[in-house]
């Protein structure tokens, strides 16, 4: 026998009230932790792909639209730019470096990306097999596209227009795939890149068109295109979805975004801004949620002082018998505070498990889910103080019931009056 | 062994009880009687130390237990005494086992598995050991109450009206067995009560008014 087994026993004698208090908590200690994995890792995922990014140029609408479009591709493009104004822009002796983005096609929901290889570059992509694109209509994937639709190098496949899989099949035009990228943890893979000649080859409506354009870049003695390397400078038919760009230096976040909302018809967002808003937008739902796990955490906490409450009254023999077996106040005293601290860590401990059990299984059942990367088996040290924080609600709770049965008149109890 | 001497206890300051002085040589079994409200079971808590504040010295076993601290009461009370009461008072959660190894467990004594079994074959429990309190019938559980007042092999046993709930039958053998088992265990036997079925049970007796 000891103090444990004798408090577990009290636990196990009432299965229903302990099952009860231990669901209690564990619902409000699960919300709390699927919070907790869900923001960390969402911002940790907003923060990876935005890194690097100090400007997003596209077609005038909404700033939130164009980020979310543009970095983490989950809305639709906010309309088309002049690729001929984009590079005047680009040209800026404060940009670093601009990469152009061509948007428009999906194959099977997963975006097709008309960009240049300084895209992959800024989120550090290597490839897993084959080679980056060198013609046009040459992809590369990513590596969440290739396991999820189960492509190989030379694989080819039609393009949709639009990002759902619902939409007009372009289907004169066959994508091949010429290499698959690392898993990055990252936007990249969950797209299919390719150059921005390819977007345009699967739009065009005329073929001798095409031919012209190609004619023109031929000619040695135009100036290429800063962007888009094998067209003219200054082409004013082509257009591109957006451009993301890259300070020089500091002095580009003052000056730049009022340059381009002001003197152009295209407009530029900061992802830092926006991305800033948009978790102060999620952050009513998240302290709704969080507040709904404290009120459950609260009634458990109630609930469990209510039950040891009541179960000393009916223990006050058992704790005067133990004390005329020899118990001293403070081992009776102990017990209760053991009581209650085990219920709240076994009831955390059983809703961290919960937490990390949801978002284990969340992603088999929701594809978005998938694609957003969130993972299951991650570990924050806050969880350390959740558990911390529930032995002392135990504590708490077991307080006043504990002094009362270190207060306990044996004498009088055993008397029976 | 006991020594009672100059001892009284008051509730209320008005209503104070006197109790005569006594002395009870070890291994002796003696009987405590009086009516009810005259301060046998205040008797007997003083002198297991259930009940302190009192005036007067009780000495057990060259112990001056008056003297003594709540914990070093406690202690001293886990190590030297074995308590049987009225309503048995087993702790209902744990099993027939678990509650005779809380008597070494809170006295703070090694638990021995073999003392349990040895006690609960002396009064025919052997085959109950793992069932619960609930299952038991009022002379079982009066009988646990007993193997768990002599588990300890205490130098004293005090029995606060321990048949007063039983039949004849149960009576009879409930006084036996505890009597038995004292003696066995060289435990010096104190019995509270106003059941007059013992009178013939037990022949040293203190008469409280």
């Amino acid at each position: 026998m000891n103090l444990f087994r004798l408090v577990w026993s009290y636990l196990k004698a009432k299965p229903l009230n302990t099952a009860l208090n231990i669901v209690l908590l564990s619902l409000g200690i699960a919300v709390i932790t699927i919070l907790l994995l869900f923001n960390n890792q969402l911002q940790q995922k907003i923060t990876d792909n935005a890194r690097g990014i100090d400007l997003v140029v596209g077609a005038k609408g909404s700033p939130l639209q164009l980020i979310l479009c543009n970095i983490f591709h989950i809305d639709f493009p906010t309309g088309n730019i002049n690729l001929a104004e984009a590079e005047r822009i680009a040209r800026n002796r404060l940009i670093k470096n601009a990469i152009p983005l061509a948007l428009g096609d999906s194959y099977q929901s997963y975006r097709i990306i008309g960009t240049s290889k300084a895209y992959a570059d800024l989120y550090k992509a290597t490839l897993q097999t084959g080679n980056w694109w060198a013609a046009d209509m040459e992809v590369v994937t990513g590596a969440q596209v290739a396991e999820m639709l189960k492509l190989k190098i030379g694989d080819s496949f039609t393009s949709t227009h639009g990002l759902t899989s619902d939409g007009h099949a372009h289907d004169e035009q066959r994508f091949v795939v010429k290499g698959i990228m690392n898993r990055m943890g990252n936007v990249v893979d969950n797209l299919i890149l390719t150059n921005v000649e390819s977007i345009w080859q699967v739009h065009e409506v005329h073929a001798e068109e095409a031919e012209r354009e190609h004619a023109v870049a031929l000619d040695s003695s135009i100036v290429l295109s800063m962007l888009v390397p094998t067209i003219a400078a200054g082409d004013s038919t082509k257009e591109i979805t957006s451009m993301l760009i890259q300070y020089r230096s500091p002095m580009g976040a003052i000056q730049l975004p009022r340059y381009v909302n002001g003197q152009s018809n295209m407009q530029a967002a900061s992802p830092a801004f926006e991305t800033a808003r948009l978790f102060s937008i999620l952050g009513i739902g998240v302290d709704v949620l969080m507040a709904f796990a404290y009120i459950l955490i609260f009634i458990s906490g109630l609930s469990i002082f209510i039950a040891l409450y009541n179960s000393l009254k009916e223990r006050r023999y058992d704790l005067a018998i133990m004390r005329s077996m020899g118990a001293t106040r403070s081992k009776l005293f102990i017990s209760i505070l053991l009581e209650g601290s085990l219920l709240t860590v076994l009831g955390s401990a059983i809703g961290l498990l919960m937490g990390h059990g949801t978002l284990l299984l969340l992603p088999m059942l929701v594809v978005e889910a998938q694609k957003a990367g969130i993972s299951g088996v991650v570990f924050y040290p806050e969880e350390w103080i959740i558990l911390a924080g529930s032995l002392f609600l135990g504590l708490l709770c077991a307080l006043i019931p504990a002094l009362q049965a270190y207060r306990t008149d044996i004498s009088k109890v055993l008397a029976g009056n | 062994m006991i020594q009672v001497s100059g001892l009284a206890y008051g509730y209320e300051a008005s209503k104070k009880i006197t109790f005569p002085d006594f002395g009870v040589a070890k291994g002796e079994q003696c009987l405590l009687l009086g009516e009810s409200g005259s301060g046998k079971t205040t008797l007997l808590h003083l002198l297991g130390g259930l009940l302190r504040s009192q005036q007067g010295n009780i000495t057990i076993q060259q112990t001056d237990i008056t003297t003594l601290s709540e914990s070093e009461m406690d202690h001293f009370r886990g190590k030297h005494a074995g308590f049987i009461f009225q309503r048995n008072h087993l702790i209902g959660a744990l099993t027939v086992r678990k509650n005779l190894l809380m008597a070494p467990f809170l006295a703070g004594l090694q638990q021995d598995e073999s003392r349990v079994e040895e006690v609960l074959r002396h009064l025919g429990l052997l085959e109950k050991r793992d069932v619960r309190i609930q299952e038991l019938s009022q002379g079982q559980a009066q009988r646990v109450a007993i193997a768990r007042a002599v588990l300890n092999k205490p130098a004293i046993i005090f029995a606060d009206e321990p048949t007063s709930a039983l039949d004849d039958t149960n009576c009879e053998r409930v006084i036996t067995l505890l009597k038995e088992a004292a003696r066995e265990n060289q435990s010096t036997l104190l019995v509270a009560t106003h059941d007059q079925r013992l009178k013939s049970k037990i022949e040293q007796q203190i008469n409280l008014k």
